[in-house]
C-alpha cells in the first residue's frame, strides 16, 4: 500500500492537502490510482481463487462421474455427488467469474490503473473520483453475482454465454420480484453493473494516457503497456454497451414477459411459452459476440503489453519492430470488431456471411503473429536474464502461440463444423487465457512488486511456483485438444454415456490430477505475495531491474502523487544510449 | 482535485480539448454503441415480425410526440444559450436558460407519461407484442437518459453553480459538457420519434 507521507515540497490546492487522511479515506474510498489499483488486484485475486475452485470441484465430477467428492461433497449435495444442477450453475459461473470478474479487473482495472498515469508521468488519473465509483460499481456487481448463489434455484445456470431461449426459460421465477430474484437474472444485473464499471475505467484510462503526459512523451514513445491498455479501453468502450443493450433485452424477457429473444410457438416441458413470441435467439448471439470477440482481445492485449515490458527489461535491448508492434495492436483493435459471427457459423448463416467472417477471422490472425514475432525477434541473440517475471514472460510465448494457432481451424467452416462446442475450444481459448494471460499476469506481479512494495518476491518460491506450474497447466489443457477432436461436446455432465466419451475418460482422470496440482502449485504464489510485503528482500534502488519506464523514476512504493520531482521523457522507451546500453526514458544523455 | 492534474479548465495543446470533454467524447461514443444495438433490434424485431403495425402512427399518439420533438429541440437551444452566458460572464441568463432547459426536460416526461398510461389502459404492455417490447424499451430507456439530465443540469444550475465564483472557465466547460450530453438525448429521440411513431 502506499505509505505516503504527505509532505509535498510544492504548495497546491489540494482539497485535503498536507494533513493525513483517516483510514477510510486513505484505504478504502481512496481516488489515489494506486491504492484503487491495489483495490481491484486484490478482489480481482479473490474472484480468479473462487471461480477456480469452482472448476476444481467440477473436475472431480468429471473425472470420477457420479462419485461422491470426498471429504467436502457434503457441503454441497446430500449424497456428496456434485449434482447436475449444480455443476451448470458452477460452469457458468466459473466462465463468467473468470472473465469478467478475475481476469479483466486484474488486466486492466489494476494493472491499467496502477501502472498507466505512472508510465505517462502523471500524478493522478484524469478522473479520481470517477476512478474510485468504477472499483466500487465493480465491487457491487461482483457482490450480485455471488448473491445469486442463494436464490433459491441458485446460480446462472446457462454457460457464460446465455443463450436464450434456454436462458429466459431457465430457473424463471414467480412474478416480477420472483424472477428478480433468480440466478440467471441477479446475472445480468451483475454484468450491466460491471459494463458500466469498465466504461467509467475505460474513458478514464483514455483521457489519462492522452492528456495527461509529460513533457517530451509524445504518443510513438508511449511504452507497449500504455498503448496496449488505451486499444483495451477503446475495445471496452465500443463493445460493452451492446451487450447492456442485451442484456436489458434479457432481463426484460425474463421479468417483463416480452419476446425480444423468444421465438414464436416454443413450447417448455410441454406447454406453449407463455409470451407473446415473435422474437428472435440468434440476436442475443449477434449482440454478445459482438462484445465477447473483442472481449478476448480485452484479455490478451494488456498481457501483451506486460510481456513486452519484461522481456525489453529482460533481454536489455531495444524490442524489436516497436512501431510494427503498436501498429499490429491497433489494427487487431480494430478488426476485433468484423470478426464476431465466427462463434456461429453453426447457425445456419448463409455462404456470404460466413465467406466475410472466415476472411476476417484469418485477416485478424495476421497482426497477432506479428505481435508474437516482434517479441521473438528481441530474443534472438540477447544475453537474458532470466528472473521470475521472464521465465513466466517467454513461456507466454509458445503458451500464446498454441492458443492462437488452434484459433484458425476453428475460424474456417469446413473444419469449425467439425470442431465446434467441443472440448478443443476449451482448449484452444484456454490456452489464451491461462497459461497465456494468467502468465503474463503472474509475470506482472513478480516484475512490479519491488514497485509496489520496495521489496522483492523471493526467487526460490517463484521458481517452484512457475515450473510446477507451467507443466501442470499443460497438463490441463493440452488433452483438451484430443478430447474435442474425438468428438466430446463441452459442457457435459458425464461424457461417459456415450462411447466415444467413455473411450476418451482416462483423458479426463489426467486433466483434474494437472488441475489439482496447478491449485497447490499457487499456494507458494499466494504465500510469496502476502509474506514478501513484510519480509521480502529490499530493493536497493528504485530501479532494481534497471527498466527503463517511467515509473521506476518514482521511489518504492510512490508516494501519494507519484513524482516528487519534475519528470521529463528524452527518447522512446526502448533505446539504446550512445555507448549501446539501454537507457531510461527520464534520464538525460550526458 | 488537485491542480497537480493539468488540463482541467484549458485545453490541451495537442487535443485541443480539456480533460472532461475527450471524456464526455469518449462517453457518448459508448452510448452511440448502446443505442446502435438498440436500433439494430428495431430493424431485426419488425423485419422478422409477424405482426407489426403498418406505421408507428397507427397505434402511437403522433401529436403528443411531435409535441415532445418540439420540447427537446427548443431545450438544446436554452442550453446552449446559457452556455452562451457563461461566456458573456452572464451567471443570471445562465441560470434563467438553464431553468428552461430543465423545465422543458419535464415538459417531455409528463407527455411520455401521459403515453405510457394511456398504453397501459388500454392493455398494451412490453409483453403484448414485440412492437410494444421495442417501443416501451427504446422510449424508456432514452427516459432514463432524460432523467440522467435532468438530475445533472438540477445539479449545475443549484450546488454545483458555486463552482463559478472561484472556477469560471472550469464551470463552463462543465456546461458545456453538459450541452453534449444533452445534444445527444435528443438527437436519439430523433432518430427514435420517426423510426417508432412515423414509419
Ligand atoms: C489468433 C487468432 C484467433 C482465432 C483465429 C480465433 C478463432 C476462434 C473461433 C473461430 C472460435 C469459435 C469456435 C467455435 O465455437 O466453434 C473461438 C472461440 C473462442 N476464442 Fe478464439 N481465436 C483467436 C484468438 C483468441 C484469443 C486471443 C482469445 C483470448 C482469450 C480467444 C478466446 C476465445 C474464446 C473465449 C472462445 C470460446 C467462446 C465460447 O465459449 O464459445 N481466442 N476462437
Ligand atoms: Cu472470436
Amino acid at each position: 500500500m502506499s505509505h505516503d507521507s504527505h509532505n509535498h515540497s510544492h504548495g497546491h490546492d489540494h482539497s485535503h492537502g498536507g494533513h493525513e487522511l483517516p483510514f477510510w479515506r486513505k484505504y478504502i474510498f481512496s481516488t489515489d490510482h494506486k491504492v484503487i489499483g491495489l483495490q481491484y488486484g486484490i478482489t480481482a485475486v479473490f474472484f480468479l481463487l473462487f471461480g477456480f475452485s469452482l472448476m476444481l470441484l467440477m473436475r472431480w465430477q468429471l473425472a470420477f462421474p457420479k462419485q461422491a467428492i470426498p471429504l467436502i461433497g457434503k457441503l454441497f449435495t446430500e449424497d456428496g455427488v456434485l449434482s447436475p444442477e449444480l455443476y451448470n450453475q458452477f460452469g457458468a459461473m466459473h466462465g463468467t467469474i473468470m472473465v469478467f470478474l478475475g481476469v479483466v479487473p486484474l488486466a486492466v482495472g489494476a494493472f491499467g490503473n496502477y501502472l498507466v498515469p505512472l508510465q505517462v508521468g502523471a500524478h493522478d488519473m484524469a478522473f479520481p473520483k470517477l476512478n474510485m465509483m468504477s472499483y466500487w460499481v465493480y465491487f457491487v456487481g461482483g457482490i450480485v453475482m455471488l448473491l445469486s448463489f442463494m436464490t433459491p434455484t441458485g446460480a446462472a445456470a446457462s454457460g457464460w454465454t446465455s443463450y436464450p431461449p434456454l436462458s429466459v426459460v431457465n430457473g424463471p421465477g414467480e412474478g416480477f420480484w420472483g424472477g428478480l430474484f433468480t440466478g440467471q437474472s441477479m446475472w445480468l444485473l451483475g454484468m450491466v453493473f460491471l459494463i458500466t464499471s469498465s466504461l467509467l475505467g475505460s474513458v478514464n484510462t483514455i483521457v489519462t494516457a492522452i492528456q495527461l503526459r509529460v513533457k517530451g512523451l509524445s504518443f510513438m514513445r508511449w511504452p507497449v503497456l500504455v498503448w496496449a491498455q488505451v486499444t483495451t479501453a477503446f475495445l471496452l468502450l465500443l463493445a460493452f454497451p451492446p451487450l447492456e443493450a442485451a442484456g436489458i433485452m434479457q432481463l426484460m424477457d425474463r421479468v417483463g414477459g416480452t419476446s425480444f429473444f423468444m421465438p414464436s410457438g416454443l413450447v417448455v416441458s410441454g406447454e406453449a411459452w407463455k409470451a407473446s413470441g415473435g422474437g428472435n435467439p440468434i440476436l442475443w448471439q449477434h449482440l454478445f459476440w459482438f462484445l465477447a470477440h473483442p472481449e478476448v482481445y480485452v484479455l490478451i492485449l494488456p498481457a501483451v503489453g506486460i510481456v513486452g515490458e519484461i522481456i525489453a527489461v529482460n533481454t536489455k535491448k531495444p524490442l524489436y519492430g516497436y512501431k510494427t508492434l503498436v501498429y499490429s495492436m491497433l489494427f487487431l483493435g480494430f478488426m476485433s470488431f468484423i470478426v464476431w459471427a465466427h462463434h456461429m457459423f453453426m447457425t445456419g448463416m448463409g455462404v456470404t456471411m460466413s465467406t466475410f467472417f472466415q476472411a476476417t477471422t484469418m485477416i485478424i490472425s495476421v497482426p497477432s503473429v506479428i505481435i508474437l514475432t516482434t517479441y521473438l525477434l528481441t530474443l534472438w541473440g540477447a544475453s537474458i536474464r532470466y528472473t521470475v517475471p521472464m521465465l513466466f514472460a517467454t513461456a507466454f510465448l509458445p503458451m500464446f502461440a498454441i492458443g492462437g494457432l488452434t484459433g484458425l481451424p476453428l475460424g474456417l467452416t469446413a473444419s469449425d463444423i467439425h470442431l465446434h462446442d467441443t472440448y478443443y475450444v476449451i482448449g484452444h481459448f484456454h490456452y489464451v487465457v491461462a497459461p497465456g494471460t494468467l502468465f503474463a499476469l503472474m509475470a506482472g506481479v513478480y516484475h512490479w512488486y519491488p514497485k509496489i512494495s520496495g521489496r522483492f518476491m523471493s526467487d526460490t518460491l517463484g521458481k517452484i511456483h512457475f515450473w510446477l506450474s507451467v507443466i501442470a497447466i499443460n497438463g490441463v489443457f493440452m488433452p483438451m485438444f484430443f478430447m474435442g477432436m474425438a468428438g466430446v461436446s463441452r459442457r457435459l455432465y458425464d461424457q461417459t454415456v456415450y462411447a466415444h466419451g467413455l473411450a476418451a475418460q482416462p483423458l479426463n482422470v489426467i486433466m483434474s490430477v494437472s488441475a489439482w496440482i496447478l491449485a497447490i502449485a499457487q499456494l507458494p504464489f499466494l504465500y510469496n505475495m502476502a509474506t514478501s510485503w513484510k519480509w521480502g528482500k529490499k530493493a536497493e534502488s528504485n530501479n532494481p531491474w534497471g527498466a527503463t519506464t517511467l515509473e521506476w523514476a518514482a521511489s518504492s512504493p510512490p508516494p501519494h502523487e507519484n513524482f516528487t520531482t519534475p519528470v521529463e521523457v528524452y527518447r522512446a522507451p526502448y533505446e539504446y544510449s550512445s555507448n549501446k546500453k539501454l537507457l531510461p526514458q527520464f534520464v538525460q544523455e550526458a | 482535485m488537485s491542480a497537480l492534474i493539468p488540463y482541467i479548465d484549458e485545453p490541451h495543446p495537442v487535443t485541443g480539448v480539456t480533460n472532461a470533454k475527450l471524456g464526455m467524447w469518449l462517453f457518448l461514443a459508448s452510448e452511440v454503441m448502446l443505442f446502435g444495438a438498440l436500433f439494430s433490434t428495431l430493424i431485426i424485431m419488425r423485419t422478422s415480425a409477424t405482426d407489426w403495425p403498418a406505421h408507428g402512427s397507427d397505434v402511437l399518439n403522433v401529436p403528443l410526440a411531435t409535441l415532445n420533438t418540439v420540447f427537446l429541440i427548443t431545450s438544446s437551444v436554452t442550453i446552449v444559450l446559457s452556455w452562451a452566458a457563461l461566456k458573456m460572464k452572464d451567471l443570471k441568463k445562465f441560470k434563467f436558460n438553464m431553468g428552461l432547459t430543465i423545465l422543458l426536460s419535464f415538459g417531455f416526461l409528463v407527455i411520455k407519461y401521459i403515453e405510457y398510461t394511456s398504453k397501459f389502459h388500454h392493455g398494451h404492455f412490453p409483453s403484448t407484442s414485440t412492437f410494444y417490447a421495442v417501443y416501451f424499451t427504446l422510449t424508456g430507456l432514452h427516459g432514463l437518459h432524460v432523467i440522467g439530465g435532468i438530475i445533472t443540469n438540477l445539479y449545475l444550475i443549484g450546488p454545483g453553480s458555486k463552482m463559478w465564483e472561484k472556477e469560471p472557465e472550469r464551470f463552463t466547460g462543465r456546461i458545456e459538457c453538459a450541452g453534449l450530453y444533452w445534444h445527444f438525448v435528443d438527437l436519439v429521440w430523433i432518430f427514435l420519434f420517426p423510426a417508432l411513431y412515423l414509419l
